[in-house]
């Protein structure tokens, strides 16, 4: 039970961006909500579903999420659709049109910006896609924000038939604050589709007359820009410097110049010109403060304003005050004096996969056979770049490892001539536009060993349903796809394809060896689920016998981070070198029990632990 | 504590109650009537990696970060930890900190060495340190779960507001979820309340 979902008006809660905007999409009657996951998006989707009266739906992509947005907005709901930054990529396609054609019922875009990069493949910045797209812009600073910003948003999106982008950011996700709430449930009844193949049917004929009408929407949010509340000046005592900025890095610039006006552009696209120049006019000098790319500032001098901006503050990353402090000081010529922080080194801590991950496996395979270029994909797997594997050699974009791989083949040069090529891939990224890749190798005879882990979940995500877990958003069973037979109806031979159980270490080196020989596709799909999913069973767990322990280290490589070295010898051998040997002990607290690691002790010395003489031992150094 | 704004960092690995702590102070601070910003990154948290969470609280606060050198209170659950993050402390700050050691794969390997006396370390910087062994606590009480409480009991008396608020909200929150587990987890407040005085 979620206490927000049943507050009432006017009372207070802590809640991060992503639970704000879910509440305002309760309160402005939404009917329809559809998402990928994807980091600080994902938590959106999963408080919408916790409103009953909102049908919600993890979409197989973000493309696939906005059509089921748009469709249901042609149908005259209120709908939504939510996305990391990347997913709008994916999504473009289908808003760069409908922009063109207008919406029904309120359709509101929210896209969360990794500024900062905690936890995504690049750092880009979706404002962009208002002025690409010619979709307005609002852009709240904190959760209070978030939750008015977004109810507002439907209102807009009806208002100018437009759809409306909410940019957020991960210090707006993910920042929990105080929001009071204003209101309760208005339902927005949906009128049904109209008919109106002028209006929907983008043909260039009908298309065309369009172009004109989207203009005449902007001149329009234009004005209305100019007036908008969301736009507002904060007056300040020391005016040498005026700071014009949305989004967090209002809070940013507040926090470290509490007496300087700012001009706070909730509305933030189109740009209020006028009002900025009125604002200009009364500071000395003009500095824009935005994340990331230089958006307004650039908006802002092409309408012949005096301003500063990237020249004084980095184009990446957040603009924390400790970033603004000093750049700002140089600019008025004082002398910065940071307080001197504290020092301390202390060794790195890298994510690692988890204790009895599945993708351990394969990754053991991938790192002891020689000759292979791995070309990657995005999920947990991609850890398998890292320490101790060193098994993945690209990663660039959902679904991109089989596309890759396969002109990786084609385009072989001179050092590839001996290579295997190997590609990898998780079972929600097979589903959100990795099939497609596979369909085209097979289409054009191309020549790949696919990995495809499936392990019944979106495990990077935070392991949310998928179409190949057999359930959906709300926890309900639903049809699970069938890997075999997809790869089958996609043209891989039947033969080609073998299903692994990836615990058994073994076998997956034997089988992934054998594939790779392969003059044709293969398909190797694995079949334990997520170690941190509801599908995933313990067992007792299992432990080193010291005296049977050679010191080998073979398990040690298998990346098992249950598995820790209990101490190093260093012995002469039989020719006279020295060697190290590496004795292994396995921590009961972190083992499940899933046996895997015992495939690679040849002496037999990693035995499951009896059911008396399970030990709860503090992990130590 | 600046402008009436008290600054607390919690930090420790992912899976080791960090955000939860966390949480129920920013909640404890909103209902005692403060403004409250909340901030964590912790992306990949659930691997076994860093997790740091800012809790910010006083009449009006903007930005949700805490700088280097501006937190008031650093609470560790883990030794390391504890001492990766002390540049964040003002020379003039409290380090709580829990002696629970643990060390990432890379260490164990051998690629890097884990600090051999961290608490000494943080200790040898000026600031003000209390150490102890929340787990040795937890297991006397029974339950490995009650670290939370129990490191929120060592920090209560260095809140702007009476150690018993935390207390209170702490055990309303298991009365309404988990009534069993309410009075250990007042026991485990009262202990960690005790061993916050003891010095390192
Ligand atoms: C276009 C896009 N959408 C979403 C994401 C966020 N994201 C990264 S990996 C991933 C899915 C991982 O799932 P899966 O392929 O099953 O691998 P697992 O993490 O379970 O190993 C998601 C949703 C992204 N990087 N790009
Ligand atoms: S979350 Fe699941 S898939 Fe990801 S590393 Fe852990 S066990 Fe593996
Ligand atoms: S059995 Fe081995 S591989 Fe599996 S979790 Fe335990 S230590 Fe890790």
């Amino acid at each position: 039970m979620n206490a927000v979902v049943h507050a009432k008006a006017a009372s207070r809660h802590l809640l991060s961006g992503n639970e704000a905007v879910a509440r305002a999409a309760w309160e402005a009657g939404v009917r329809v909500a559809a998402a990928y996951p994807g980091t600080p998006a994902t938590e959106i989707l999963e408080n919408i579903a916790l409103y009953p009266d909102i049908y919600s739906e993890w979409s197989v992509n973000e493309k696939v999420a906005v059509e089921v947005a748009i469709g249901a907005s042609l149908a005259g709901s209120r709908a939504l659709a939510a996305m990391k930054h990347v997913g709008m990529n994916v999504a473009s396609d289908a808003f760069m049109t409908q922009s063109l054609a207008g919406v029904v019922g309120g359709l509101v875009l929210v896209v969360a910006d990794d500024v900062g990069l905690s936890s995504s493949q690049n750092e880009q910045d979706s404002r962009y896609w208002g002025r690409f797209g010619h979709m307005p812009i609002l852009e709240p600073a904190d959760s209070q924000e978030a939750y008015e910003m977004t109810k507002m948003a439907f209102d807009l999106s009806e208002q100018y038939e437009t759809p409306v982008i909410v940019r957020m950011t991960t210090r707006v996700c993910h920042v929990k604050a105080m929001v009071e709430f204003t209101g309760e449930r208005v339902e927005h009844p949906a009128a049904g589709f109209q008919k109106n193949p002028q209006r929907w049917v983008m043909t260039p004929a009908n298309a065309k007359p369009r172009l004109a009408l989207m203009h005449e929407r902007d001149r329009q949010l234009r004005a209305l820009s100019e007036t908008s509340e969301l736009n507002t000046a904060y007056v300040g005592s020391d005016r040498r410097i005026g700071f014009v900025t949305s989004g967090p890095a209002f809070m940013h610039v507040r926090e470290a110049f509490p007496n300087a006006p700012v001009l706070k552009l909730g509305f933030s696209h189109p740009p209020p010109l006028e009002k900025i120049r009125a604002f200009a006019a009364t500071v000395d000098t003009l500095v824009v403060v935005e994340e990331t790319e230089a958006l307004l500032e650039t908006e802002i001098r092409a309408a012949g304003i005096a301003v500063q901006g990237k020249e004084l503050l980095p184009r990446c990353g957040e603009l924390a005050p400790s970033v603004l402090r000093p750049a700002i000081k140089a600019l008025l010529g004082e002398l910065h004096e940071a307080p001197k922080p504290l020092q301390a080194g202390v060794f790195p801590r890298p994510p690692t996969m988890c204790a009895s991950c599945p993708h351990l496996g394969p990754y053991f395979a991938l790192s002891h056979i020689r000759n292979l270029n791995i070309v990657g994909d995005i999920g947990c797997y991609t850890l398998g770049a890292g320490h101790p594997w060193n098994a993945l050699d690209t990663c660039t974009c959902m679904g991109a490892s089989l596309s890759m791989a396969h002109g990786m083949d084609k385009g072989r040069g001179a050092s590839d001539e001996q290579k295997h090529i190997v590609a990898v891939i998780g079972d929600s990224t097979f589903l959100h536009m990795g099939m497609q890749g596979l369909l085209n190798m097979i289409y054009n005879r191309g020549n790949v060993t696919v990995l495809l882990l499936d392990n019944r979940s979106v495990g990077m995500t935070g392991g949310q349903e998928n179409p190949g877990t057999g359930q959906n958003l709300h926890g309900l069973p639903a049809p699970r796809v069938d890997f075999v037979k997809l790869a089958e109806g996609l043209g891989v031979r039947p033969e080609r394809i073998r299903t692994v159980d990836p615990y058994e270490l073994p076998t997956i080196v034997k089988l992934v060896r054998e594939e790779i020989k392969m003059e044709e596709p293969s398909v190797i799909i694995t079949t334990r689920p997520c170690s941190l999913t509801d599908r995933f069973e313990r067992f007792r767990p299992y432990a080193v016998v010291e005296d049977l322990c050679t010191g080998c280290g073979n398990c040690i490589d298998l990346g098992c981070p249950a598995i820790s070295v209990a101490r190093r010898e260093r012995v002469a051998t039989k020719s006279g070198k020295s060697r190290e040997l590496v004795f292994a002990r396995i921590d009961p607290n972190a083992c499940t029990g899933c046996h895997m690691c015992a495939g690679t002790c040849a002496p037999a010395a990693i035995v499951q632990q009896s059911q008396d003489s399970v030990v709860r031992i503090q992990p130590h150094a | 504590m600046r402008d009436g704004i008290i600054n607390i960092l919690v930090v420790g690995i992912g899976g080791q109650g960090v955000m939860t702590a966390a949480e129920m102070l920013a909640r404890t601070a909103l209902n005692q009537g403060y403004d409250v910003k909340k901030t964590e990154v912790a992306g990949m948290a659930q691997r076994g990696g860093v997790v740091s969470s800012h809790v910010r609280f006083g009449p009006r606060i903007y930005s949700p970060q805490i700088d280097a050198g501006e937190a008031d209170l650093l609470i560790g659950f883990e030794a390391a930890e504890a001492l990766r993050w002390l540049p964040w402390l003002r020379p003039t700050g409290v380090a709580m900190v829990n002696t629970l050691r643990i060390a990432p794969p890379v260490v164990s390997v051998g690629l890097y060495d884990y600090p051999a006396d961290p608490i000494g370390q943080l200790a040898a910087s000026g600031v003000e340190v209390h150490a102890f062994d929340a787990g040795a606590i937890a297991e006397q009480l029974g339950n490995p779960k009650l670290v939370n409480s129990i490191m929120l009991g060592a920090i209560s008396d260095h809140l702007p507001f009476p150690a018993d608020v935390l207390k209170t909200a702490i055990i309303e929150g298991f009365r309404a979820y988990k009534p069993k587990l309410a009075e250990v987890n007042a026991q485990a407040f009262d202990a960690g309340r005790q061993a916050g005085h003891t010095d390192r």
